[in-house]
């Protein structure tokens, strides 16, 4: 039960923000389930396989994706994953986790200032 | 499309990878900013966000799998309950202008940022790095 609401509520972040919905799942994998952060970022990445390929759907039937696009930033994401996933093994993760907050917060205020 | 132009596009989705397989996110945080970049409406750019995340995470995922952190009966339970999720997303967020959405879609940005900082600074070293 406790994983449905999970997914139910990355499922409404996904479409809402055009988002995996990781943001959501991860923590709460590592909050309420108990997983290892490894186990929850591993996991929540499975989980997106399925919440984007029924966002995909939905998106496309109302015309708003674009494949060219999507394969110019999604195909170099791809060995992107690959190596993030691979560093992620042996990385301490809380420097990056800093980095990746300050990163956050600076498109956030581009997004708000343009 | 200029050569720049392609170039920001793939560091940029590069960089989206490396985070998504970090953090076990889709990397949506930085397509969709840089598909606007690249000119699309906000509500397209968020679908091909979508569609850019699936080889994203299924790269993420393959490579997890090896590495024997993937948690599959939990990561099907969470993906298929996310569908009705994604369907009533999806719903409402057609009928919202996109101002509205680039400022949610900003505020979601500042959120994660403080919840990432405050759970890595509460984090107790329960989880020791394998040797």
């Amino acid at each position: 039960m406790r994983l449905v609401a999970i997914g139910l509520a990355a499922g409404v972040f996904s479409a809402f923000f055009g988002v995996g919905g990781g943001i959501v799942v991860v923590p709460l994998l590592v909050l309420v389930v108990g997983f290892s952060e490894r186990e929850a970022t591993a996991t929540s990445l499975a989980a997106i396989v399925i919440t984007a390929t029924a966002g995909v759907l939905i998106f496309s039937l109302r015309g708003e994706v674009d494949l060219g696009y999507a394969a110019l930033v999604g195909l170099p994401a791809a060995v992107g994953a690959l190596a993030g996933t691979a560093w992620q093994q042996r990385v301490r993760e809380s420097m990056l986790t800093y980095g990746f907050a300050a990163l956050l917060t600076v498109i956030g205020v581009v997004l708000l200032t343009t | 499309m200029s050569a720049s132009t392609v170039v920001f596009a793939i560091l940029l989705g590069l960089a989206a990878g490396v985070l998504a397989g970090m953090f076990g996110v889709g990397g949506g945080i930085l397509f969709v900013p840089t598909l606007v970049a690249l000119g699309l409406g906000q509500l397209e750019a968020q679908g091909t966000s979508l569609l850019a995340i699936l080889p994203t995470v299924l790269a993420g995922t393959w490579n997890q799998r090896r590495y024997g952190n993937l948690r599959m009966r939990t990561a099907i339970v969470v993906g298929v309950s996310s569908i009705v999720g994604v369907e009533f997303g999806a719903r409402i967020v057609t009928e919202l202008p996109e101002a509205t959405l680039r400022k949610l879609f900003a505020l979601l940005l500042f959120g994660v940022a403080v919840q990432l900082v405050w759970r890595t600074r509460r984090r107790r070293p329960r989880y020791p790095d394998p040797p």
